[in-house]
């Protein structure tokens, strides 16, 4: 039922573009809406989410060994529900554009419905022609619809993409050529040598990983995020950049877990290294945007480093801080870009700490508060259990590592409140003639700021609902056999 | 064997032949005709294409100077169905010997199905000046034009000097072998150690088909002639006669250099012509990708992409066998389609503006949506980007090549070329830039381009199987596999 998203999202991307233009954006709510609910549904159904169930399976290129196979277990479901959230969302942010919506629904679409495709697929090939698929719908969505030096951002984005996936491409064929298959499954149990493992597994992972905003790799992230449309960020940061990180986990560490733990402990320092850098620029930051570009690189950070624990209980945490981070992030883009900057056309911190915008615009400044709590790990939050979670897994792999941790957790925690209240409780005092006349929040944005808002505080009450779904997944995977 | 039989083998060929001398009449009789001159070429490409599946499933005549195979047969059916394109596009071309225009490219295709149904060197010889001398006067078709002139001059200095090495280069291997049938050569070579005469006679006889590739650093001619030939000419140039060079490269490497193959291997080099041809793909790769970045011309930007794309193709040989064989020849049949389309869309869009700078591609999209559209996937399938038709020509050439060079000693030519794709989309990506996305300088009084139906319908069908051979490619590597075997 779950390989219904990718087709609903694929058939409605096409309809988008040849439909009259009035009518896109309700096929694009519609068709995500679809799909959020297929996702929802599969989520919460009795599927085994211990293994990598086969959903799809034909022959596509029988000669070469290629299927068309799809799967899902407990990560996938999770992968695919935080998917269809923010995509739902990014629509409900992208209500009023104006300008070719048509394609840019298209654009849109192709993204999510490639999201999908890579979180579902058990076959490398087809996991890869998604995973490359949605290289170049980015470029066109920050290119014609985005803002701030937008066509540099997006070629910017869109070459380290490609970058990424030259990388993954030269593993993917490795393992391929070496092999001889591309069911995920049977290369879970297929033993490489260790001296190819050596080299093919950081090719392969560091591929993944620049999608994911491994430092020093990561500048393309704040960069784009910032030239992107509301939507086109919305997207990055919450599914985007988990492709990545979803790709070193399912792909690189269960291929070649040898080559894992040969190289896992320069994943944990180079994950340290991007929490704590990460955090320290976004500290310096003018722009609202990029301080939230840089918390996306910081807390991605996190998710390498739970990758990196080799733990069961620090790569679950990996896999929900993907899925609250993909919620937070999407929320903290949405109230930046469209709540703020469509409305006072500016996201320079001073300028906004002169506009009591909080007076202004108080569903923003209430959302804008509970995003942060959310993002600086502030317990009853999604962030705070992934965190924990990730942290009490590398206690045990990498004790220096969590302290040096926790002090970036302070920089963030320093970042954040530095950008709240810059941005909404300014210096000014609130006179009453101060206010500027800001067009009032619609009924879209409400819905959509309240969907991730609903989101990250379900998972952040009661985490088990998801960790009941990960863990078996995890445990499962190769590094623990 | 009696002319009745060989007249029957040679059929598509005669076929073809005669509607040449039929279009080449109509034209002595009636000089403003260009519409009937393309329905006759059209009916006589049909009935050539009619009269391949006619054929016995495989013959081999005069020791090898018509082979039938099925490999051949589905090659001839490909080159037919290019210069078929080709015709619809050269509908608009404003000459007075209109006819004469139609008359070579059918010529051309003459020569094109002799290269690909010949296994003798001397045929292939023959096959090649046919083709070249044709295509040298399709180049510089345009008399009154300067620089159109100038392409087809330097073609031909170019081509023919090539031709002189390769002839030079079949002579050697002639005396070295005694016979000129690619099969016997192989006999003759094998266990022959490769003294400096035979090594001359080998990259002699390769120089020239580096030339018809246009395979760095033998690529020269290929961006003048891209650019300043009539916009049919140049596409028929990268398309139909690029797909017969590689298939008849592919054979003459494979079967009558067989013995010879050395390795490029990155930790086992040994001579032969797997290294020479290494290296002219790794030459082409970067060559090609870089001096491609500065581009401001379309055309000219699609001649340095198609040097980068020879390269890539010839990793297919580099590998060898039956699977990199089939990965070059699924590749270069892919390349040709897409850049016929991207040609059929740089023609249209210089019948509008009257240049094909890429500046003059601005705000294509909201001028002429199909047109944008249409190139965009012609752009991004030559990036070599799902779920498009270059995604897996590219992967299935890769892993091919991958898999040949035993414990990975392709890996090194692989990286290379993976990393000039890499390049190649930053270029790509302008082009598709200023279609989309920019519209500063675009005036009201830019006409859309003018498509008649059977335009849109020759692009439309072009893109369309561009996606369908991404999504589908079963359709022709069973094909290509099925006739190698």
């Amino acid at each position: 039922m779950i390989a219904w998203t990718i087709y609903i999202t694929f058939a409605g991307a096409v309809a988008a573009l040849l439909l009259p233009r009035g009518i896109s954006r309700w096929v694009a709510l519609i068709t995500t809406s679809a799909a959020f609910a297929i996702s929802v549904a599969a989520f919460f159904s009795n599927i085994e989410f211990a293994q990598f169930s086969t959903i799809v399976r034909m022959p596509w290129v029988p000669v070469l060994g290629m299927n068309y196979h799809l799967a899902v277990d407990g990560i996938s479901a999770t992968m695919a529900l935080v998917t269809g959230l923010t995509a739902v969302s990014a629509v409900l942010f992208s209500w009023d554009i104006a300008d070719r919506p048509n394609e840019f629904f298209f654009w849109l679409l192709l993204v999510v419905g490639g999201s999908y495709g890579v979180f579902l697929s058990a076959d490398l090939f087809l996991l890869f022609v998604f995973y490359e698929l949605v290289i170049v719908p980015k470029y066109f969505l920050i290119a014609i619809w985005g803002s701030t030096n937008k066509e540099y951002g997006a070629m910017k984005l869109t070459l380290y993409s490609f970058f990424g996936g030259t990388l993954v491409f030269i593993g993917v064929i490795t393992a391929y050529v070496t092999s001889g298959t591309l069911d995920l499954t049977r290369l879970a149990t297929f033993a490489f040598e260790p001296q190819l493992q050596a080299w093919a597994f950081p090719v392969l992972f560091l591929g993944f990983a620049v999608l994911a905003g491994i430092w020093p790799l990561h500048t393309w992230a704040p960069t784009g995020h910032v030239a992107a449309p509301t939507a086109g960020s919305m997207l990055l940061a919450g599914i985007v950049m988990k492709l990545g990180a979803y790709g070193a986990l399912r792909v690189a560490m269960n291929i070649f877990p040898q080559g894992f733990q040969m190289w896992r402990n320069w994943i944990a320092v180079i994950a340290v290294i991007g929490i704590v850098y990460a955090a320290a620029v976004a500290l310096r930051q003018r722009d609202l945007k990029f301080v939230i570009g840089y918390s996306s690189v910081s807390h991605m950070g996190f998710v390498l480093l739970g990758l990196a624990t080799a733990q069961a209980l620090g790569i679950s945490g990996a896999v929900l801080q993907m899925f609250s981070h993909g919620v937070i992030g999407a929320l903290l883009f949405a109230i930046a870009g469209t709540m703020i900057y469509r409305r006072t056309h500016t996201r320079d911190l001073d300028a906004l700490s002169r506009m009591s915008l909080s007076t202004a615009l108080p569903f923003a400044a209430f959302a804008f508060v509970i995003a942060s709590a959310a993002s600086m790990g502030i317990p009853g939050f999604s962030g705070f259990a992934a965190e924990i979670t990730i942290l009490i897994g590398a206690w045990k792999a990498y004790p220096f590592a969590v302290w040096i941790t926790g002090f970036g957790m302070v920089l963030v925690a320093a970042f954040t409140l530095r950008a709240l209240r810059k941005s909404f409780f300014g210096d000014t005092p609130r006179l009453a003639g101060n206010v500027p006349a800001l067009e009032p929040i619609t009924f879209p944005e409400k819905l959509g700021a309240g969907l991730l808002m609903l989101a990250t505080l379900a998972a952040g009450v009661y985490p088990k609902v998801l960790f009941d779904r990960i863990l078996p997944a995890v445990e499962a995977m190769r590094i623990f056999k | 064997m009696s002319y009745l039989q060989l007249l029957r083998l040679a059929s598509p060929e005669t076929v073809v032949v005669v509607t040449t001398l039929v279009v080449l009449a109509i034209g002595l009789r009636n000089r403003q005709s260009p519409g009937l001159n393309i329905l006759v070429a059209v009916l006589g490409l049909a009935g050539a294409c009619a009269a391949v599946f006619m054929l016995p499933r495989s013959a081999v005549l005069f020791a090898g100077m018509l082979v039938i195979s099925p490999l051949t047969s589905l090659f001839k059916v490909i080159c037919l169905l290019l210069a078929f394109f080709t015709l619809l596009m050269a509908r608009n071309l404003s000459s007075r010997n209109h006819a004469e225009y139609v008359g070579m490219i059918l010529l051309a295709t003459i020569g094109l199905m002799l290269l690909v149904g010949s296994e003798e060197l001397l045929m292939i010889f023959i096959g090649l000046e046919l083709l070249g001398l044709s295509l040298y006067v399709l180049a510089a078709f345009e008399k009154h034009d300067i620089r159109a002139v100038e392409a087809g001059l330097k073609y031909f200095l170019f081509g023919s000097t090539a031709s002189a090495f390769t002839l030079f280069g079949i002579s050697i291997l002639y005396g070295m072998s005694g016979t000129t049938a690619l099969a016997a050569i192989a006999q003759k070579l094998a266990g022959m150690p490769i003294e400096p005469l035979l090594a001359a006679g080998v990259v002699m006889t390769l120089i020239g088909f580096a030339f018809k590739i246009a395979a760095a650093p033998f690529h020269l001619w290929a961006p003048d002639a891209y650019q300043a030939a009539p916009v049919t000419s140049a596409a028929f140039i990268a398309s139909g006669s690029k797909v017969a060079s590689f298939v008849v490269l592919g054979k003459i490497v494979l079967i009558g250099l067989a013995p010879l193959h050395g390795s490029a291997g990155w930790h086992a080099m040994a001579g032969g012509w797997m290294p020479l041809l290494a290296v002219l793909a790794a030459l082409s790769i970067v060559i090609g990708n870089f001096v491609a970045l500065v581009q401001t011309n379309v055309r000219r930007l699609l001649a340095y992409s198609a040097v980068a794309h020879a390269g890539y193709t010839l990793l297919g040989l580099v590998a060898g066998g039956r699977e990199g064989f089939s990965a070059t020849l699924f590749y270069t049949t892919i390349y040709a389609l897409t850049l016929l389309g991207a040609f059929g869309v740089v023609g249209a869009v210089r019948r509008e503006m009257g240049n094909d700078d890429i500046r003059d591609f601005c705000g294509l999209s909201r001028r002429a949506p199909l047109l944008a559209g249409c190139m965009a996937i012609f752009m991004l399938s030559l990036a070599g980007l799902p779920p498009l038709a270059g995604f897996f020509g590219k992967f299935y050439l890769f892993s091919a090549a991958l898999r040949a060079g035993g414990n990975h000693g392709l890996l090194w030519l692989v990286a290379l070329a993976l990393f000039g794709s890499l390049i190649s989309l930053y270029y790509y990506l302008i082009v598709l830039k200023v279609i989309f996305v920019d519209a500063k300088q675009e005036t009201a009084a830019v006409a859309a381009p003018q498509l008649d139906l059977l335009q849109r319908a020759t692009l439309l069908a072009l893109a369309g199987a561009i996606v369908l051979f991404g999504i589908m490619p079963q359709t022709l590597v069973s094909r290509i596999l099925a006739a190698l075997a």
